[in-house]
């Protein structure tokens, strides 16, 4: 059985960014146990000789040209922002210094 | 027959030879709507007004003799999860409750193109996470045929009104089988286009590398009508096909199955479907036959970790692709109790915002791809898809389209589903090989289950880019199964009620 | 706050061995985004050149500017790193206000350069072989505006505000692999590397490279550890070196306080640092921790980059020459000594002065204006020399104005100082002012004359041979002149009367 701890499951909600109750830690980690269990049977045949598959359809190359295209205005980029300021997003304080 | 229950090539049809306009027609489908909706919920929004006034265009231009595109005039359904300019897209989501996108997915401009007015936003399973609509925060879809029942996900509000005539057609999008698997449980044709076919620049997304955008539709003509108008390649969406896959209206029009080898997929045949819809298969294939075709089997053995492959790339991606709604440049913010930093404000937002399901998925999605087990989980995954492709190429070269019915059962009970998160992943086991591996795939109706007189639906799978199969073996089987009912698979649906 | 400790620096390297690391990030100056078709421009109004994409918006789809990618292979060209066969783009994900879909798209184990080189002069004249691990492709985030607090920084701000025109400019990030053996050089050695990167990227004209305006931005880590001692030590990273004086600082300044720290028995603590150039010291940031699971995993949205040899080759062939050879070059070409070439690059006044002599002037004159005078008003003006209005082809007039002695070196002076307040080119200037040099002997004689008249005796002294009497001379006619007299033609004249009476 998976080791998937309450701990670990306030990890991933960190990690996420989703608020959780401790009710809740409890019920996702038998949740993702049960789930984390059933998918884990990947590895039984992902063996070190069988490369990834990133993109079902093969294409590489992709490129656009350097030419400016219409952006939008700064109204329809403000205009689903719950609080915008002098035309700025408005957020409350960040905590974490980067 | 109403003018409701006519398919969309029939309606182009009668519209080119101005034997009603597009206004008529458009007022009848928002009438039934207006009637039908409250109950079914298969539309989150309904756009009155803007679909007359695109109707009125249409009728203007044909009016002053001007050529039109071959739906022009037809409306149709949109589903909620493609953003549309000035009409309210939510992800069937609480945290984009109301929002409006500035910008136009590249398929709705190419609905526009084509002049067909837009009914209104569709109901689905909150970001197309599930199979029955029930964890969409706007309510579930019901199944017209039965009101108890779900009409499948995520794309059930697509499904229901289809096969409720609220539109002759929808678009939808499908990651597991969200558009296959409702179709099959509402009796309507659902097809997922070879990855790349059609472009997602637009559709809001849930597995990146899985996602595809295709028809809802009553018949296999109007969904290769309707695949003509969306398909092509897009410079906005950097995964779509350089090439354009040719005319699926033109397949459409076949009439022979002679020498088509079908190839039955061993693993997705036997104990774990249901009885009734094993036999509608099977005389479906025996129709097939009869008409021409052969029938060899296959074997891909690696479909038995489809669903275990598939239920770690799609979170895993899914958790990356929905980091974005985070409460500052659009969509629900949730100021917490006390001092509120942005981490505070983003936590609260999306704890409030996000269903169970989608938060479920995230955090398993983020334990994939973490430190020391991504290898374990999202890299093995993405190992087994590379074995699903190698099955498959192996069976092509032995059939020309592959088979399966597209769901395990009929459509399941509200409810039902619900108490085990694994239950409801079961749903996409016929489904998901498709996805992974980027191949096309088609639902066709084959009739109703014995047991329950359910819709079934039988799923074809041609190799990539060769979408055109589908629909030529699609419009042969379709032929012969109503010639053999007298009817249409419509024609069978149980009178609604409603009031 | 605390201030830190620090161990004498020169007892620091007696004890410890230093190891430095630098992560460079080049910003191109690509005409839009990397991701998206958005102007890439600097000033603009707020979320102004902005989309879907760069907006981070449900739906939003990547698309690579290919200008971009070219940019990145001559980068990696000229620091004589391997182009890979195939360049694939990842994700890395986490949670900031500045990044729009709160994941960075960049390159994770497929970068599009990898395994380079390049040679850096330190000022004693070393040179070190540093050794490039990858340059990458990846997008800049938004520019983020802190307000309500005392400083305008983070802490005690009320909330913060959010630009997006930055979001999406496309990123070339540059890293060494560990630099070993640069002693007490290390500071100077980390500063001279960006000064070359800057030079690189400058000269292939992928990057208007000015730091002040972030075009490159510099991450410096730094470890110790005793000598002799095998391990390495704990790295701390070091952000906000705005300036090669400042990276110079913070190295120096790092090693001072790890050193002091470990003498004490102290561990240094894995983390971030930020650089205060008010303060002249690194402050801690955040410390690095499991909160840095980035979880890369492959660009769904985006399919490989299979750069073909051709391609390859056809880039090569645009490279310009690299800056160690131009500088050798040049340095032959004009005839500088060696401590002059190394003045004029530790001035970053190469390309000016290479311009000013391609304009015409003689390369010393060129290095004696921008060394000398020009980089004294910069100076005295607080400005970098980059911020004068003064173009190297008016140097060059200038200078040649001196050299056909149609200017003294102070009306010379006068005249930068017109071009610099905007009034127009040296020649205009002259004019407008008069200020060309008075060559009429007749002037001259009639100047000279009346001076002495009021000096009866000079000519006297002169003819007696105490030529410096013609000194007061000279001076009362330059004066009276205001100094638009060619002295020495004056002196030659005043001798010339003392002959002739």
């Amino acid at each position: 059985m998976t080791e998937i701890t309450p701990e670990l499951v306030r990890h991933l909600a960190g990690l996420a960014r989703i608020e959780v109750s401790e009710a809740e830690v409890a019920q996702f980690a038998s949740q993702l146990a049960l789930i984390v269990d059933s998918v884990a049977t990947v590895q039984a045949i992902a063996n070190d000789d069988i490369k990834a598959t990133s993109h079902p359809i093969a294409m590489s190359n992709v490129f656009r040209e350097d030419v400016v295209t219409p952006s939008l205005t700064q109204t329809q980029a403000l205009s689903g922002a719950p609080e915008s300021d002098s035309g700025r997003f408005k957020v409350s304080a960040i905590l974490d210094e980067d | 027959m109403s003018i409701l229950s006519k398919s969309a090539s029939e309606l182009a049809s009668m519209l080119a030879k101005k034997e009603i306009s597009s206004v008529e027609l458009t007022k009848a489908q928002l009438g039934n709507i207006d009637k039908l909706n409250p109950k079914i919920n298969s539309y989150l929004t309904v756009t009155h007004e803007l679909a007359l006034s695109q109707a009125k265009q249409v009728d203007d231009l044909r009016a002053k003799g001007e050529s039109l595109p071959a739906l022009a005039g037809v409306p149709i359904a949109v589903k909620d999860n493609l953003a549309t300019i000035g009409i309210a897209t939510t992800a069937g989501s609480r945290i984009l409750q109301g929002w409006v996108p500035p910008y136009d997915a590249t398929v709705v401009k190419k609905i526009l193109a084509n002049r067909m007015p837009i009914l209104g936003k569709t109901n689905l399973d909150e970001f197309a996470m599930g199979s029955s609509t029930e964890n969409s925060a706007y309510g579930p879809s019901l199944n017209p045929w039965d009101l108890t029942r779900t009409p499948g996900g995520s794309g059930g509000g697509s499904s229901s009104a289809v096969a409720s005539m609220q539109a002759p057609l929808a678009i939808g999008s499908d990651t597991g089988g969200s558009i296959r698997f409702p179709a099959a449980v509402t009796g309507t044709v659902g097809v997922k286009p070879t990855y790349g076919a059609v472009s997602r620049y637009g559709l809001i997304a849930l597995g990146s590398s899985l996602d595809q955008i295709g028809p809802v539709t009553r018949n296999v003509m109007d969904a290769a009508m309707l695949q003509d108008a969306i398909a092509g390649h897009d410079a906005m969406d950097a995964t779509s096909l350089p090439e354009s896959l040719g005319s699926m209206t033109e397949a459409a029009k076949n009439d022979s199955v002679k020498g088509l080898r079908i190839g039955i997929i061993k693993e997705l045949t036997g104990e774990g479907f249901q009885a009734g819809v094993s036999e509608k298969f099977n005389e479906a294939l025996e129709l097939l036959v009869a008409a021409g075709a052969e029938v060899v089997e296959v074997s891909c053995p690696s479909f038995q970790y489809a669903i275990a492959a598939y239920y770690l790339i799609q979170p895993a991606e899914a958790s990356s692709n929905l980091a974005r709604f985070d409460s500052v440049r659009f969509g629900l913010r949730v100021m917490p109790e006390g001092a509120a930093t942005v981490e505070k404000v983003m936590s609260a937002t999306r704890e409030a915002g996000f269903g169970q399901e989608v938060k479920r998925r995230i955090m398993l999605g983020t334990y994939a791809l973490s430190s020391g087990y991504y290898d374990a989980y999202y890299g093995s995954a993405q190992k087994v898809r590379t074995l699903i492709q190698a099955d498959l190429a192996k069976a092509f070269e032995k059939a020309d389209v592959l088979v399966s019915p597209t769901a395990p059962t009929t459509a399941f009970k509200l409810g039902e589903k619900q108490e085990d998160p694994l239950a409801m992943y079961l749903n996409d086991i016929a489904t998901i090989p498709a996805n992974l591996a980027g191949i096309p795939g088609m639902s066709l109706p084959v009739g109703l289950a014995k047991e329950d007189n359910l819709p079934v639906g039988a799923q074809f799978l041609a190799p990539a880019r060769e979408d055109a199969r589908l629909y030529k073996v699609g419009a042969v089987l379709e032929k012969l199964l109503e010639t053999k009912w007298s009817k249409k698979m419509m024609d069978f649906a149980p009178e609604l009620q409603v009031s | 706050m605390a201030k830190d400790q620090l161990m004498d620096y020169q007892k620091a390297l007696e004890a410890y061995e230093v190891v430095i690391g630098l992560e460079v990030h080049v910003e191109l100056n690509t005409k839009t985004k990397m991701f998206c078709g958005c102007a890439n421009v600097f000033g603009d109004e707020p979320n102004t050149n902005v989309c879907p994409n760069c907006l981070g918006f449900p739906g939003a789809m990547p698309a690579v500017n290919g200008k971009a990618i070219e940019n990145s292979i001559k980068i990696g060209l000229a620091l004589d790193c391997q182009i890979a066969a195939t360049g694939r783009f990842a994700r890395k994900n986490y949670f900031y206000p500045d990044l729009a879909k709160n994941f960075q798209t960049s390159q994770y184990d497929e970068p599009i350069a990898f395994e380079g080189k390049i040679d850096i002069e330190v000022p004693s004249g070393k040179v070190f072989t540093v050794e490039i691990e990858r340059a990458h492709m990846e997008e800049d985030a938004g520019k983020l505006t802190h307000v309500g607090g005392s400083t305008g920084r983070i802490q005690g701000a009320e909330y913060s505000l959010v630009d997006f025109n930055r979001a999406g400019v496309p990123l070339v990030e540059i890293v060494t692999k560990p630099i070993y053996g640069a002693g007490d050089e290390a500071p100077e050695l980390a500063a001279a590397y960006v000064r070359s990167i800057r030079e690189i990227v400058k000269n292939l004209g992928v990057s208007d490279a000015r730091m002040e305006r972030g075009n490159v931005r510099c991450d410096a880590n730094v470890s110790i550890r005793p000598k002799g001692e095998a391990k390495l030590g704990t790295r701390t990273e070091t952000k906000n070196v705005n300036s090669l004086r400042s990276i110079e600082k913070a190295v120096k300044y790092e090693i001072q306080r790890q050193a002091h720290l470990l003498s004490q028995g102290v561990p240094i603590i894995q983390e971030t640092r930020h650089w205060h150039e008010d303060r002249g010291a690194t402050s801690s940031g955040r410390p690095k921790s499991d909160a840095d699971d980035y979880r890369y995993f492959p660009e769904p949205d985006l399919v490989p980059i299979q750069p073909s040899k051709e391609w390859i080759e056809q880039i090569r062939a645009t490279l310009p020459e690299k800056p160690a050879i131009r500088r050798k070059r040049l340095m032959e070409l004009w005839g500088f000594s060696e401590l002059e070439f190394r003045d004029v690059v530790n001035s970053d006044l190469l390309d000016e002065i290479d311009e000013t002599v391609k304009a015409g002037a003689k390369p010393q004159a060129a290095r004696k204006w921008w060394t000398g005078e020009i980089a004294r008003i910069a100076n005295s003006e607080d400005k970098d020399i980059t911020e004068l209005s003064i173009t190297p082809s008016q140097v060059a007039s200038i200078a040649e104005l001196v050299e056909s002695g149609k200017l003294t070196d102070r009306l010379a002076r006068e005249v930068l100082t017109g071009v610099l307040a905007g009034e127009g080119d040296p020649a205009a200037i002259v004019a407008a002012r008069g200020l060309e040099v008075v060559s009429d002997d007749a002037a001259l004689l009639a100047a000279i004359d009346k001076v002495l008249a009021e000096q009866p005796d000079v000519l006297e002294k002169i003819r007696e041979g105490k030529i410096q009497a013609a000194g007061a001379v000279i001076g009362a006619v330059m004066k009276a002149m205001a100094g638009s007299a060619d002295a020495a033609r004056v002196r030659e004249l005043v001798i010339q009367r003392a002959t002739e009476s």
